[in-house]
Order: C-alpha cells, then structure tokens, then sequence
C-alpha cells in the first residue's frame, strides 16, 4: 500500500467518479446530458469501450436509467449519472430498481433548483429527494463525499454497497466538487475492496429468486446464467411472483427497509473533527463539509471549542452518532447549502438534548468558513 | 394436453380434442368461428366437439383460443410431435 | 407427453388474468409457436414487458422475464440486449404502453436498431385502467375519456418503425393468427429492430363503449376493417378510411447496434494495443 509508486493526477470531481466506477468494476453506463454531470458520461463514453464496457447515451433520463438496471440484471455494475432535473425523471425507475432489489449506482451532481434552477451552481437541495425521491417505503443509501479523491473512493462504495445489499444507491455530489480539480493518488486495483453481489448457488429448480439469506439480501442471479426468473415492479413473493397476500406484502416491504436499517453500522461513514471536547458541533457535508473544518480551525484559534461531525453517509441517516453527540454539546449548528433538509433529521436524533440550528444558503455561492463562525458567535451570545 | 385440470376428451380413430374446462373462459370464439361448426357450447358453455367427426384438422379453434384451453391432435401425430409448427412450414 | 408450446408456461401461474375472449392470450400463444418453431431455449430468451394488461405476459412464460414499469419495455430491454448480446430478447408492449407513454423509446430503439423484438398488442384502448382512448385509438371510437368520440388522428405504429430505422416491421391481427405466428418468427430472426404490430380486442374496455361487446363482435368487427397490403394500397384515400392494412411493411438487413458497438470496443483496444 505504499503511496510512492501510485499514480498521482489532478483530476475533476466528476472524472474522479469516473475512476473509481471503473475501479470498482463498473461495466455499463448509461446517461443523458446534463449540467453539471456531463463530464461522468464524456469520461465513460472514453473508458468503457477501452475494456468492453458499455457506454450508451439514451434518449432521455428515464430511459438511461431503465438501461442501467437491465444491464445490471443480466449481470453487468451498472451506473447512471445527472443533475436534479434529471433525477426527477429517473425516479419511478429507481422505485423499480429498489423493489426488484437490481444493484445500481445514481450519481446526482446537484445544482440549484426546482426545475432547471441553477445548472451551473452547487446546491445541496436534493438530500430529501435522494430520500424520498420514489413513491412507497424503500430503502435507500445515499454517501455525499465532500473531496475529490473521497468521490473515487465512495464511488466505489457506492458501487459496492449497492452489490452487497442489492439496492439502488445515491452518489450526491454538487457543482462544485463535481467540477472542482484536485491531486487524486489514483490506488492500485490491488488496494481497493471491490464487493460483487451474491449469485446463487442451490439447484436451478430450486432457485427461489426473492427468497433472502440471514442477511435479508437474496441471491441474485444474472439472466441467461440458466436461473430463469421473474423480475417485477409489483410487490411478489419469493418466488418472484405477483402477491396480495397481506402477510407476503409485509414481509417484502420491511425486509428492503430492513436490510439496510440493520445493516447501518456498515453503511454510515462519517468523520469527526476536534468534537472530543466539543461544546458546539458543526454538521456538515459535501463541499460545506470542507468550509466547516476551517471554521472549526478558526474557532479553536479564537479559544472556542467547536467541531465538526462531517457526514459522508447521509441515507441511512447518522441517528446513533447524533443522539450522543447531542448528550456532550450545547449547540449543533447544521450547514447546508438548502432551506433546512438534513437540519430536521438532526433534530430529529437529537432529542431535544441541545439547541440545533440550521444555516442555510441558496444563492448559488458556497457557504465560506466565516459565516458560519459567524453564525456560532452570535448564537453563543445568545 | 399435459397440463392439469378438469380435462374434457373428444375423440374418434383419427382426432383427439381436449378442452381445459378450468382454463377456459366460455369466451365462444372457438364456437363462432368453427368453420365446419364441430363444437357446439355445453350448458355451462364450454365448448363440446359434438360433430367431431365433420374436424378437418384447421387448428384454428386451438390456434385462437386465448385461454390455451382447447387442443386439436391427429392421433397418429401425438407421440411424433405436436401441430403447433403446421402453420409455420408454408 | 407431447412437447407443445404449455412447455414454456410457468404453469402454476394459469389460468391467466386477462378476460374472457381477451387477444392478449392469442398473441402469447403466437409467440411461443414462433419460438417453439425455431427452437430456441428457455436460459436464451429474455422477455420484457411495460405495465398493462399485455405486461402481465411476461409472468406466464418461463424464460428470463421482466415487467418494468409503464412505457420502458424498450429501454430496459436495450440495457439486457448490451449487457449481454447473445441474449435474445423481445418486447412486449400495449398499445398506450408503446405509442404514448414509451413513443420516444420506440422511435429510438427503432433508430439505433438494436437487435430486439418488439411485439405491440394493439387494442386500441387503456385496459387495465378502464378504458381511456390511446393513441392507437381510431379517430371517432369512444373511449371512457373520449365520451364524445376520439377526435385525436391515431398513429401508424408499422409507418413510424419503418421511418425510424427498424429493420423488419409488419402488422397483423389476432383472427389470422398463423400470419402473426410467421411475422413473429420472422422478426425474431431478424438481426436489427423488428415490430410487429397485432390488432387485438378488448371487449370489456373497448367493445362495450363501442358497441361491440362480445369477443366474437370484436373479432368479426377486426376482420372488417383489417385489408391486406396489396389491397389497400388500391384503396381510395376515402376508401382507406377506417382501415387497417396488414402485412409485411418493411424487410431489409442494415448494420446492427450491439455489433456495431462491439466493433468499436474491438478497434479502440486495437489502437490501445498497437500504442
């Protein structure tokens, strides 16, 4: 694992992305145009052919990601990548892939919104819609990176939580980090854990498609392997199967929840900055999450005993980490560049145990390390 | 038919047709569009190949049953092979 | 026992849902008689389906099968076919599902030509969902939104393939079964995007408010207005109001998707190579 021999490259965010889905095995993309997230597309459309990948630019958002969970379900790491609009369209089909459990991987480089919005700005107001985005109960797993290499390697995370648990998974990022250029050593195939999804292994007359093992993922088998079977948006049993059987509804719908709720401790990735002794805590992620470690640097400068909790893992959310972490502080200020979306899940975890407050930007502008000390002072005073 | 179900025979030395009465809706397009009018519905409108011996083999009740709920074999053929590919061959 | 066609059923699943006198049935039994003649296996095929009453096929059939979400049969089929070419995969889809809510999928799978088979059931209604008017609805039909008669012109699904892109396109309906069962073993062979398009009934949701309320009215009235090509193209303008002509429309061997991408990979890591 030495750092001497690794290839070092300044690398743009989104092709940064586009390093590690290939690292992590990715063999099929398919996208549509979009600002800010072109880049992934053009640099897939280069590298895929190279190794007997597929890159196909579909003719809309839906159907790129209709695409996706095909190729996935005949075996193939599959990806898309847009910007909110986009992601607005490509939601039933997310619904689809969580239902018919297809590992997939949805990176959404978000602008400013609603509707077209801000194509060329960052904004971070799409962390509900990765959420909640499709209709029905569903799991899902969302990681926002908040530096260039951090999107190579949860890129690959991305990929293989979505393997491993066979569920769609969000890749958030923003204009900004998305289109941001920084040194990136690229590791070595060797280096990296890459995480392929379960096949199965019981004879093909016996193959019970949605039936899970213990870790509530079944087995997955690619079409054409001889295990022929039924994939479906309607809620089935094990066999795969259409059901209105009550008890076979329940039992779907809580075991997709459940495989990714019991499974967090995995999933949650998040970073601590000086909170040992914290008094205030930052909450932070994405590209704010960069202005809140030099906020944190600025404070304990001036004496003031701020940290930052930098969430990487936003879905499923950090309840546990939270709740503590609101038991030892005074005052959790949240800083994102939205109105107030992940503000209201740490309230949320946080009891009432301290003061949580929002701050919030939506002018297009990244929010700068001072105003957000800036805001802690003058809540302190309160 | 190999399938299982409340499987109606109609034979005489050259044909065998057999109707799924659990498949088949009564939708009566076998019993309209007969053209040598061999099957005549039953009380409960299934269909009955009453005339069976006027069958000249057209296939065509069988081919458009939308229910899979009629087949039509020339006996000397049902361990050879099926009449499913008979329109295919021209 | 006799190899017939029921040995591709999942047979647990019968009997199906569809309604009495339904075509959606009599298109499935064409289908499998195509693939039964061919010969094809079971692990080879790939069958995808939209939403609708017609998407309810792919859960009848024992092959690797799908049914995704309404209008992109086409699109997610694209991904299985690039994924893995060897894979034969077909498409089926209603006419709603096909011409309105998956059109652009249509007329894009059409023009890159990928080697999939689309199967259209064309009832010329919203089924499933009760009867609202397509847009393969004739014009002047009644539909549960179209109480004052369709004043929409439909679409000529078999035209719009052709000048797509396809490679094979033909139309035909569920009375003349063993026409459809040839086109569909033609366009499954076809290399390249193939269509076919088959006029089916629906009695409940468009023969009622039609006035042609039995499975046996729809199928006389399908044959009436159903002309055979060569017929049609004598027809009058005025003539050829109301008709449907029905045939093979298009038959021609064009460069394929999946190979030519393919050939792009194999020339890139070629020139990657010689570096």
């Amino acid at each position: 694992m030495s750092n001497k021999n690794r290839l070092i490259k300044i690398l743009q965010g989104n092709e940064a992305c586009v390093e590690g889905a290939i690292l992590a095995g990715v063999r099929f993309f398919a996208g549509y145009p979009i600002t800010p997230a072109s880049e992934i597309a053009e640099g897939m459309a280069v590298r895929l052919p190279e190794l007997g990948g597929v890159f196909m630019q579909m003719e809309d958002e839906i159907a790129s990601m209709a695409a996706v969970i095909g190729a996935s379900l005949a075996g193939v790491k599959a990806m898309t990548a847009s910007s909110g609009p986009g992601i607005c369209l490509k939601q039933e089909n997310i619904g689809f892939a969580a239902i018919s459990e297809t590992p997939c991987v949805i990176v959404n480089a978000q602008r400013g919104g609603p509707s077209t919005g801000l194509p060329t700005k960052p904004a971070q107001g799409d962390v509900m819609q990765a959420r909640w985005g499709t209709h029905g109960d569903h799991p899902m797993i969302a990681l926002a990176p908040s530096e260039v290499s951090e999107i190579l390697y949860m890129t690959i995370k991305a990929i293989n939580f979505s393997e491993k648990y066979r569920t769609p998974v969000m890749l958030l990022l923003d204009e900004v980090i998305a289109h941001m250029r920084e040194k990136v050593s690229l590791p070595f195939p060797e280096d990296i854990e890459v995480i392929d999804r379960k096949r199965p292994t019981v004879d093909k007359e016996k193959f019970l498609p949605y039936k899970a093992d213990t870790d509530l993922v079944p087995p997955m088998a690619d079409f054409g392997s001889g295990y022929r079977y039924h994939v479906t948006g309607l809620i089935h049993n094990e066999k795969g199967y259409p059901t209105s059987n009550t008890q076979e509804i329940d039992q779907l719908i809580r075991r997709l929840t459940n495989k990714v709720e019991l499974n967090k401790k995995d999933i949650i990735i998040e970073e601590n900055y000086f909170l040992e002794d914290a008094k205030v805590a930052i909450i932070a992620y994405g590209s704010v999450a960069r202005a809140a470690q030099r906020t944190v640097k600025l404070a304990r400068e001036k004496g003031l005993k701020v940290g930052l909790l930098k969430l990487i893992t936003l879905w499923p959310f950090s309840e546990e980490t939270i709740n503590k972490l609101a038991q030892q502080v005074d005052l959790m200020v949240v800083a994102e560049m939205n109105l107030g979306q992940i503000v209201r899940e740490v309230q949320r975890a946080a009891l009432g145990e301290c003061r949580v407050i929002p701050y919030g930007r939506v002018d297009g502008e990244l929010i700068n390390p001072i105003e957000i000390l800036t805001k802690i002072e003058e809540e302190i005073k309160l | 038919m190999s399938l299982k179900g409340n499987l109606k025979n109609y034979e005489n030395e050259k044909i065998l047709i057999t109707v799924n009465e659990e498949w088949c809706k009564t939708c009566g397009i076998c019993l309209h569009f007969c053209p040598k009018k061999v099957l005549v519905a039953n009380e409960k409108g299934y269909p009955e190949a009453k005339n069976i011996a006027d069958c000249i083999l057209c296939m065509l009740c069988e081919l458009r049953c939308p229910d899979f709920a009629i087949k039509v074999e020339k006996k000397e053929s049902i361990v050879s092979h099926g009449q499913q590919n008979r329109d295919l061959e021209d | 026992m006799i190899k017939d066609i029921t040995q591709y059923f999942r047979k647990e699943m019968f009997p199906h849902i569809w309604c009495p006198g339904c075509g959606n049935g009599i298109v499935l039994g064409a289908i499998l008689r195509a693939i039964h003649s061919i010969g094809w296996e079971k692990d080879e095929i790939v069958m995808v389906s939209g939403i609708g009453c017609s998407s309810r096929i792919t859960g009848y059939v024992d092959f690797n099968t799908m049914n995704t979400t309404h209008g992109r049969a086409l699109p997610f089929a694209t991904g299985i076919k690039m994924a893995n070419p060897k894979l034969k995969v077909i498409a089926v889809m209603g006419d709603g599902d096909c011409a309105a809510i998956g059109g652009n999928h249509f007329i894009h799978s059409a023009r890159r030509n990928i080697d999939i088979t689309a199967i259209i059931i064309n009832n010329m209604i919203y089924g499933m969902t009760g009867g609202q008017y397509s847009p393969l609805t004739p014009t002047g039909k009644y539909g549960s939104t179209a109480p004052y008669g369709n004043i929409d012109q439909s679409f000529d699904l078999a035209a719009l393939a052709a000048s797509a892109g396809a490679s094979y396109v033909a139309r035909g309906n569920i009375f003349d079964v063993s026409q459809i069962t040839r086109f569909i073993k033609k366009a499954l062979l076809k290399k390249g995007f193939s269509v076919v398009e088959v006029i089916s009934d629906c009695p409940i949701s468009f023969g009622r408010i039609n006035q042609l309320r039995t499975p046996v009215q729809m199928l006389e009235w399908i044959k009436s207005i159903s002309v055979s090509k060569k017929v049609w193209e004598k027809l009058s303008k005025e003539e050829q109001v109301g008709k449907i002509p029905t045939g093979e429309f298009l038959d021609i061997d064009i460069p394929e998707y999946t190979e030519k991408y393919q050939n792009i990979c194999i020339n890139i890591q070629q020139e990657r190579r010689g570096k």
